[in-house]
């Protein structure tokens, strides 16, 4: 919503202020102003000159050299204008003065100085200007030619002010209007708002009584098929209809802000419209079959033309203002090709009404054609302001002797909208607000915006312009913008005492960053939805669960289609961005949610499980990523090693380098080498690795208690074991016998050699253990460590391992 | 051998030993000097293996003067081998020296993405004001993302231009507000919590848009919970945050589900309110949104609105983020690149 501070002033004459203090008073009151702009930001020393004489330049025959009057003194000014004569009156910048563009439209940054200068030898002591040259254009100033200088009517003053008397000595103010301030839609809204902020007096429009003897109800007759959608309609007949052009203030007022003036008729309509917040409709009534206004749903598929000439398809949720005959508006939205005004109109009908406010913005975006009107209607007006608005628009032709208004107005109105009624309760108001103002106070607050008290009924009446005041809690704050937000006083909340907490699956989280950054990952973010082309890219098999992901209605593209099912499509992608730059030995982490649905189409909320997905190239391989998943299970207080199954069955890793992650026979996650075609679809040249961990299946074993357990006192024993192990028998197959075997006294185990090749016969490959075993309450005995190795030689000779001697 | 002699005989073994020790350069040196004088065979156990061959009456003198040459002798000897320590371990030292100037062996620790520093710091300014963290669902029922938020069907926020959906019932939820509706729903009270977490917006990739974010919703509700408590706990939060000269402004506003409702400025954190490009001149950044939580949405969500009264507030977390770390693209907080994500 914009306006020009010239417009409010209209309704609040004494306000004085200057436009960076109605920017601060107007947002803290609650009109948030965006932005305003000085018309005259860049114009000085402007005034209106009368050419008194012109020659032609002695060498340009395209300059021309005027004396002009400017009121103080005549001087002499070289033109390269076509348009002007002797006796114009022309807007003049003097010498050392500022213009706002140059004579093609454009706007210099800062504005252009004007000094005196000779052109071709002969001098000139200012410039005439265009429309353009002041910073605006025909589109506002019609009058103004189309190339050369703007033409002052023959009764401008010389001498005088010129943007002054152009209208340019004005402010245009952009507010953001919240959803709830319909009646702020309108400059009257505004300018009520104004007044109450500043404490100054506000004048609305005084519309009186208009119309001969004649009674509209004898022009037009008006049925509304659907009250619901259409609870009020209002018309009225303006004949012997004289088109002309509005008034300059009309046309500035409607310029300022951003309508282009066109004629009376149109003008006052949208006059009316940015007034009153009403959009107005004007049919040629001609045109109108039978005189007779109905307003019904459209046919299904109806076909309409609308006034830009665009034929549009309908459905039966669409309100159509109709004829006899047929259809002459869609309701709201736009007046039809058929009923529109044209230079020969000679009576017009003019319509106010009010539609409902959902059903106008659901047809205009099914219809796609959003307007000015639809606009205001879909925000919900009040159906007493359109007889307001009608009234007034009315009252406009009589005054700017546009037509002969007809008596009466035809009005369908079978529910009268009552104002609202709030009990008053001080004390409930101070109460919310932590303040301490009288009742008086609170009063004159809610008085300043016309919120009525009623003493009898100890009520507020609101009126019913006022869509959002329904209880205390409004009243509060209309009580809280004139008193001042900044005045209300600042505590903290007083009552019981509360702990900050953080729930355990949070502070596993913290712990998961902590570790992966510790072991030189670097935490990414990535989208929750994808394509469904990354099942291909992760070579996802056609009837993989995997692909059971909950599509988006309204993506945005298909690329943001599904909520994910697994977190890697996001990592590789990330580290293919971080390859394709040249980034070196790249580790990143991502902790996000991925999103399983229980049932497909869904009908309850999908299983959302938070993943930590790290991923690496470059420096590191599969045991550095091992590392990582081990060092977070040891900081979340996961004593006991992991179990991995190299037949995690995972298609996107590497067939031979994978492995699910066990712990206590649940399944924790996996990790592995990316498989080189999965590498290849993401453009990855190198090596990559990633380990994918389910947060929500650590959260059973993981706990932040600690306990101390005592320093050994007692010696320990180790002893060295070297195997030749057939090639298929795994490192944790011979850890396991040795864990299961070495008994109580086994402190650990540890590989500390592992060789294949020539020395090594066909199929068997070397591995060398050193065990150590330990006794927390006393010094071993060598039997026992003998009785101890003994069984896990045994264990180890049945998985077809032999000693080395 | 006359008394005499003796003596004479150890002033020269003194002095010859004294020379030897003055003229070693090595510990074994040393050494060679302790054996060839003071041991076994040494010169002067020789001379005490030949007491025998000294009258009765002079042994002990001459017993006192091998003793005192012997310890004049080891005195030297210890003196000499301290010196040459010393010299060693200087020399070894001078030997040691390193170029501290090369480079450092860094342990190459990752780094945390600026969205979870900023998240962490207004986490950790709420829990110790004594607020709960909350987490809610992500993909959400239209009931709680909407409805009982007081945006009834049919407003215009639930447009599809702003609101991914599922289907009719279930939506992505575009602010973190529903969590405020689950907990008070639950009706444990007293309420402090703060709910963090990803958002969604139907809004093109751009510099300035993105269609998944993180907002951070606030929620307080007791008896007696006022206006002025919304104002100065977010006071204190602004100047927790952005440092204790900031001042806060607030603004009325509309929210569905709060009223009245505000909007909450800062002074600007990079001119300190005098005006730059960070704040556009006007010397304040807009923040966030709060206010008084509306009793249509305590009704709904089961808690008496005479009885109880509460405020609520939504941070964005990115715009935090941008503004505190001066992002100028907040594309680079989902591209995920190593030389970005370091600088954290």
């Amino acid at each position: 919503m914009n306006t020009s501070l010239s417009w409010i002033k209209r309704y609040v004459p004494d306000l004085d202020v200057t436009a960076q203090e109605y920017t601060d008073a107007m947002t803290l009151s609650g009109t948030k102003v965006e932005n305003y702009e000085k018309l005259d930001e860049h114009l000085e020393k402007i005034v209106i000159g009368q050419i008194e004489k012109i020659e032609k330049h002695p060498d340009a025959d395209k300059l021309i050299i005027c004396q002009v009057n400017v009121g103080t003194e005549t001087i002499q000014i070289v033109t390269g204008a076509p348009n002007v004569k002797a006796g114009d009156k022309v807007p003049v910048v003097l010498d050392g003065g500022m213009v706002a563009g140059d004579h093609d439209g454009h706007l210099s940054e800062n504005g252009t100085r004007i000094k005196c200068g000779k052109l071709r030898g002969v001098e000139s002591h200012g410039m005439m200007c265009s429309i353009e040259e002041l910073g605006s254009s025909r589109e506002f100033y019609p009058e103004a030619p189309e190339f050369g200088i703007y033409i002052f009517p023959e009764d401008a003053v010389v001498g005088a002010d010129a943007i002054h008397a152009l209208g340019l000595d004005d402010t245009v103010v952009e507010y953001e209007i919240t959803s709830n301030r319909v009646d702020c839609y309108s400059v009257i809204g505004i300018a009520r708002e104004a007044a109450a902020t500043f404490g100054k007096e506000f004048h609305p429009p005084v519309v009186t009584v208009t119309g001969n003897e004649e009674d509209a109800h004898d022009y037009i007759r008006v049925s509304v098929e659907d009250t619901e959608l259409c609870p009020r309609y209002c018309a009225r007949v303006v004949k012997n209809v004289k088109l002309g052009p509005s008034p300059k203030w009309m046309q500035r007022c409607l310029a300022a802000n951003g309508i282009r003036p066109i004629n009376n008729l149109v003008d006052i309509t949208n006059y009316v419209m940015e007034e009153y917040g009403q959009p107005m409709h004007a049919y040629d009534l001609d045109t109108i079959a039978d005189h007779q206004i109905i307003v019904r749903r459209a046919a299904q598929d109806e076909k309409f033309v609308t006034l830009d000439g665009q034929e549009r398809q309908m459905d039966e949720n669409v309100l159509m203002i109709c004829d006899a005959e047929k259809a002459v508006g869609i309701a709201g939205i736009m007046g039809g090709e058929n009923s529109m005004i044209t230079d020969q109109v000679k009576t017009v009908l003019f319509e106010a009404a009010c539609f409902d406010g959902t059903n106008i913005r659901l047809s205009a975006k099914r219809i796609g054609l959003r307007t000015d009107a639809s606009g205001k209607f879909e925000k919900g007006l009040d159906p007493n302001n359109a007889e307001a608005a009608i009234n007034r628009a009315c009252q406009l032709m009589e005054e700017l002797g546009a037509g002969e208004v007809i008596g009466q107005m035809v009005d369908v109105y079978p529910e009268k909208r009552e104002p609202v009624r709030v009990k008053f309760e001080p004390d409930k108001i101070n109460d919310l607000l932590g303040t301490n103002l009288t009742k008086e106070e609170m009063l004159g607050y809610l008085n300043k915006v016309e919120l009525a008290y009623e003493e009898e009924t100890n009520e507020i009446v609101a009126p019913t312009f006022r869509q959002d005041i329904f209880r205390t809690a409004d009243l509060a704050e209309e009580v809280a913008r004139f008193f001042g937000y900044d005045n209300i006083p600042t505590t903290l909340p007083s009552g019981e005492a509360t702990t900050g907490k953080m729930p355990f699956k949070v502070r596993v989280e913290a712990v998961a960053r902590d570790v992966a950054e510790y072991c030189g990952f670097s935490q990414g973010m990535c989208y929750s939805f994808e394509s469904p082309k990354v099942f291909d890219k992760l070579l996802i098999p056609q009837d993989d669960v995997l692909r059971r992901a909950i599509p988006i209605r309204n993506p945005l593209g298909e690329d943001f289609s599904i909520m994910r099912t697994i977190s890697l499509n996001g990592m590789l992608t990330s580290l293919a961005t971080n390859y394709n730059r040249r980034n070196k030995n790249v580790r990143l982490y991502e902790l996000g949610n991925i999103y399983l649905p229980k049932a497909l189409p869904l009908e309850e909320l999908p299983d959302e499980r938070m993943i930590l997905t790290l991923g690496m190239y470059g420096e590191g391989d599969f045991y550095d990523m091992k590392g990582v998943v081990e060092e977070l299970m040891d900081k979340l207080g996961m004593k006991e090693l992991p179990e991995y199954n190299p037949k995690a069955g995972k298609p996107f890793l590497h067939p031979g380098r994978q492995a699910e992650i066990f712990y206590h026979g649940t399944v924790l996650g996996y990790l592995g080498e990316i498989h080189p075609q999965v590498a290849d679809n993401y453009n990855i040249g190198q090596k990559t690795y990633v380990a994918v961990i389910d947060v929500p299946s650590l959260l059973p074993y993981a706990t932040f208690d600690r306990k101390f357990v005592g320093i050994a006192k007692y010696p320990a024993v180790s002893r060295d074991l070297s195997m030749v192990v057939p090639k298929q028998i795994l490192a944790g197959d011979i850890e396991r016998v040795l864990r299961q075997r070495g008994g109580k006294i086994l402190e650990s185990c540890r590989l500390f050699d592992i060789y294949e090749g020539a020395q090594i016969k066909e199929g068997y490959k070397s591995m060398a253990y050193t065990v150590v075993f330990r006794s927390k309450d006393k010094t071993l005995e060598e039997s026992e460590i003998t009785a101890a190795m003994k069984k896990i030689l045994n264990g180890l000779m049945n998985l077809g391992i032999e000693l080395r001697q | 051998m006359s008394e005499v002699s003796i003596k004479e005989k150890l002033q020269a073994i003194l002095a010859d030993a004294c020379s030897k020790i003055d003229n070693s350069d090595a510990l074994d040196k040393l050494n060679e000097v302790r054996v060839s004088v003071l041991g076994k065979k040494g010169e002067l156990t020789t001379v005490l293996k030949g007491m025998k061959d000294v009258a009765p009456e002079d042994r002990p003198k001459v017993g006192q003067m091998v003793n005192e040459a012997r310890s004049e002798i080891e005195a030297r000897l210890d003196a000499a081998k301290k010196r040459m320590e010393e010299e060693e371990r200087a020399k070894k030292l001078q030997e040691e020296v390193i170029d501290v100037t090369l480079p450092a062996r860094k342990a190459n620790v990752g780094h945390r993405h600026p969205n979870t520093i900023a998240l962490e710091e207004v986490e950790r300014i709420f829990v110790g004001m004594g607020y709960e963290v909350v987490e809610g669902p992500e993909v959400e029922y239209d009931l709680y993302n909407f409805e009982k938020l007081n945006i009834p069907k049919n407003h215009p926020a639930k447009d599809e231009q702003d609101t991914f959906y599922i289907n009719n019932e279930i939506v992505l939820r575009t602010q973190t507000s529903p969590v405020q509706a689950r907990v008070m729903e639950q009706g444990k009270l007293p309420i402090r919590m703060i709910a963090p977490g990803r958002v969604f917006r139907s809004d093109e990739v751009d510099a300035t848009h993105s269609p998944s974010f993180h907002q951070i919703e606030g929620l307080v509700v007791d008896k007696h919970i006022t206006f002025s408590d919304l104002k100065g706990t977010l006071a204190e939060f602004a100047r927790e945050l952005f440092g204790p000269d900031t001042k806060t402004k607030f603004r009325p506003h509309h929210f569905p589900f709060t009223e009245p409702s505000a909007e909450m400025d800062v002074s600007c954190f990079k001119c300190g309110g005098k005006g730059c490009r960070f704040c556009k001149g006007s010397g304040w950044i807009e923040i966030l949104g709060c206010g008084m939580v509306h009793p249509h949405v305590f009704e709904m969500c089961g808690i008496d609105p005479d009885e109880y009264t509460g405020f609520a507030f939504g941070v964005g977390l990115e715009r935090i983020a941008l503004l505190k770390y001066e992002i100028d693209d907040m594309r680079l907080l989902y591209e995920n690149d190593d030389r970005f994500l370091r600088q954290f």
